[in-house]
């Protein structure tokens, strides 16, 4: 606590580069834009590093009041600890590997400056929520990421479809933003306080809280965090949001923003610890979401949609590991998440950038030939999210999987459906391999442009990542994954989890059932798209049902669409539309303009132009005020009164 | 003092004076309204100016005080003023228009 590490360094850089670049990005010259905008990031990330020395954890630094009413006060308070370091490493290192890659994709595009404007902005936003220290700056940062997504999601806005997404990622944002608001009232009116760590202390004094009001604020917390983190029920923005530029999906689709909402439910893990009802619905909605997008996933042929759907899926697995209480898995698993899925997205940029423009799989393939550097990345990435050892998603999932594993009878089933998932997650990432890279070259793959450098020097370190970031997760002593390194080092943030540290022979055998299941989905996938050629066909003939109920993302959207959107369309145009808008709000107008009006014709005649009936009307004017002044108002009313009483015959 | 002169005084009450002013106000008032050339119209300003000038004069004497009768004297000052803009006005606008009914004079362009 001694030493001032400057907090605000972290988020101010960005927002700098933000400022240079979407004040003054369209005058100067493009090299420039590229310094500032890679600068930005640079520095944030430096500043992290040299605040990264454990020992002054947790480092509170408060910049002002922001609301001092009755018994609430908030500050801008940003907190620096385990949690928050971790993110911040994981946002602004993979961050500004994507801001070098971004310079390589994004070179011939309109709107360069722009991009990396909200590029820096979104990073501004982000390090904010990160770094908050109470729910209401989270919420800011919410909110600013929020809106950068929504900005680069609809970058190539003269596109309809790219607006479109920008919206509806938007709008159903704002559905789980409610919940968050909601929960940081209820918040208030229960504890008197935004912050974590008071919350936490309030808490932890009175065992009293348990369930009732605890878990209301924790399901609206949840709400907040499905919207942001693309679950079950709100999960739907997150297919759409791939209109963005590749590199954009890599890092808020990806990598960071959607990560947002388990960073949140870790953050604020006090309260559902106190509430196992709202645990198991996390747990719930996680495993559900995992086992739903993966079976979307299967079918898709865009390649950025197998990814979208295969992030929602992985989201679903940290939800998962929230619910299991293992949030220190969830985290870890958020970090190989980071660099695995990351290093997809751009390897699929990579190859889309190569193929110009060309986003379906079934008219790619052999492109290993031509790409070798992208497509070893990809065999890196695939691996590693399909949970092979010694790669980091292998680490990160088999601690999921055994800390739900460990949740008594229901938590067996969910390990199930965790299991049948990274089976599938398998699969699917193998078809695309397969499909991508591998077998004859079909439509525009003969033809591919050069991958620039810029584009494979962040390919390359997030590969590398991808290979050995799972490792942080190894205890040194006993050489094998029990969590005690991650745990150990978020534990003064999330708390210690006791008795699960020493079955290391449970971990073992699920470990290699798990395995046992990415293999088996690979041994599927190779049957499927390298053996049998017309197997897929005869499947998809076979299973025609299915397959159309999956290709169509299981009806969902029409499903809001009908009983959500057409409601709401239909409430508006009549209620709003007709009644408020047009007969209260029209209305109302009317009538002023039409008091305005009839009061100005019958006044106008006043205004004769003649000298002599102003003068008489000052002159009455006068008369007027002087009786009003001179008459003795109050004895003469009543006498007059009394006289008029009296005249009719009383 | 001449006992006459006293009782002379003592007979002219103060509402007398007023009563007067007042008169003299309302007629020059009518005379503004009900009266189109322009010159009886200046008249009668004059007349309400002199109106007023009695009232003053009236209640200085009443009260014994010097200012209402100062307040007289720059009314007076001011109406000479005024009087001989306003001939020049009057003359400058006969010689334009050739007329001098108020109604005709409703113009602020020549």
């Amino acid at each position: 606590m001694s030493a001032y590490l400057h907090l605000w360094l972290i988020p101010l850089a960005p927002f700098a580069g933000f400022l240079v670049n979407g004040l003054f990005g369209r005058r100067l010259p493009k090299w420039l834009v590229t310094a500032v905008a890679l600068l930005a990031p640079l520095a944030s990330f430096s500043a992290v590093l040299c605040d990264s020395s454990g020992d002054l954890l947790p480092h509170v630094e408060t910049f002002g009041q922001w609301i001092n009413a009755g018994l609430l006060h908030i500050d801008f308070s940003f907190v620096l600890d385990q949690l928050s370091l971790t993110m911040l490493l994981v946002v602004t290192g993979v961050g500004f590997l994507i801001h070098i890659y971004s310079v390589g994709y994004m070179k011939h595009e309109e709107g360069y400056a722009r991009y990396f404007s909200y590029l820096n902005l979104f990073l501004f936003f982000m390090t904010v929520l990160v770094l908050a220290g109470n729910a209401l700056v989270m919420f800011v940062g919410w909110e600013g990421v929020g809106l950068a997504s929504y900005l680069l999601i609809g970058f190539y806005f003269k596109k309809q479809s790219a607006a479109d997404a920008g919206k509806k990622a938007f709008i159903v944002n704002r559905i789980g933003d409610v919940g968050f608001l909601i929960g940081m009232f209820l918040l208030v009116a229960n504890f008197g306080t935004l912050t974590f760590t008071e919350i936490a202390a309030k808490l932890g004094q009175d065992p009293g809280w348990q369930g009732g009001v605890v878990t209301v604020i924790a399901l609206c917390l949840l709400l907040g965090a499905t919207g942001k983190s693309a679950q079950i029920p709100l999960y739907i923005w997150l297919p759409d949001a791939m209109e963005g530029p590749t590199p954009v999906s890599a890092l808020i689709h990806a990598a960071t923003m959607v990560t947002a909402g388990v960073y949140m439910i870790a953050r604020n893990h006090v309260l559902f610890d106190h509430s196992p009802f709202a645990l198991s619905v996390v747990a719930v909605i996680g495993a559900a979401t995992a086992l739903f997008a993966a079976t979307i996933a299967l079918v898709q042929t865009d390649i950025k949609r197998v990814l979208a759907y295969s992030t929602i899926s992985q989201l679903g697995y940290m939800f998962l590991g929230c619910g299991a209480a293992a949030y220190s898995a969830a985290i870890f698993h958020l970090v190989t998440h980071a660099f695995f899925k990351a290093l997809l997205f751009l390897a699929a940029g990579a190859v889309i950038h190569a193929l110009g423009g060309e986003q379906d799989l079934r008219k790619m393939g052999g492109l290993w030939k031509k790409m070798p550097v992208t497509f070893a990345v990809t065999t890196a990435g695939v691996l590693a999210i399909a949970g092979f050892f010694p790669f980091a998603g292998f680490f990160s999932k088999d601690a999921i999987l055994y800390a739900v594993f460990q949740q008594g009878v229901n938590g067996k089933i969910l390990w199930g459906v965790g299991l049948l998932t990274a089976l599938l997650t398998s699969f699917y990432m193998f078809r695309l391999w397969y499909m991508a890279f591998l077998g004859e070259p079909r439509g525009e793959s003969a033809h591919t442009h050069p991958t620039p450098f810029s584009m494979l020097a962040p390919l390359t370190i997030l590969a590398l990542l991808s290979i050995g970031g799972g490792w942080i997760g190894i205890d040194r002593v006993s050489g094998w994954i029990n969590m005690e390194r991650v745990s150990g080092f978020l534990a003064p943030v999330l708390g210690a989890r006791g008795a699960d540290a020493g079955n290391v022979q449970l971990e073992l055998i699920l470990s290699v059932i798990a395995v046992g299941a990415a293999l088996f989905g690979w041994l599927l996938a190779h049957v499927f798209y390298r053996q049998d050629s017309t197997l897929p066909e005869d499947t998809r003939a076979a299973l025609s049902g299915g397959y159309k109920i999956l290709t169509n993302k299981y009806y969902v959207d029409e499903i809001y669409g009908a009983t959500v959107v057409k409601p709401l369309m239909g409430i508006s145009g009549l209620v709003l539309e007709v009644i408020v808008d047009y007969g209260i709000l029209g209305g109302l107008a009317w009538l002023l303009t039409g008091i305005a009006t009839l009061t100005g014709a019958v006044l106008q005649r006043w205004q004769s132009g003649n000298i002599r009936a102003y003068a008489a009307w000052v002159a009455a004017g006068a008369a007027a005020l002087l009786l009003f002044v001179l008459v003795p108002w109050q004895t003469v009313w009543p006498q007059s009164l009394e006289f008029v009483w009296k005249m009719a015959g009383h | 003092m001449n006992p006459l002169y006293a009782q002379f005084q003592q007979e002219v009450p103060l509402s007398w004076y007023l009563a007067l002013s007042a008169a003299l106000f309302s007629l020059g008032v009518v005379g503004f309204i009900v009266k189109r050339n322009l010159i009886t119209v200046f008249m009668s300003i004059e007349l309400m100016l002199n109106a007023v000038n009695l009232s003053f004069v009236t209640f200085a004497h009443q009260w014994h005080a010097v200012k209402g009768q100062i307040f007289v004297f720059f009314v007076m000052m001011v109406a000479a003023a005024e009087a001989a803009v306003g001939l020049a006005i009057i003359i400058a606008v006969f010689r334009a228009r050739a007329t001098l009914a108020v109604d005709r004079i409703d113009r602020m362009s020549l």
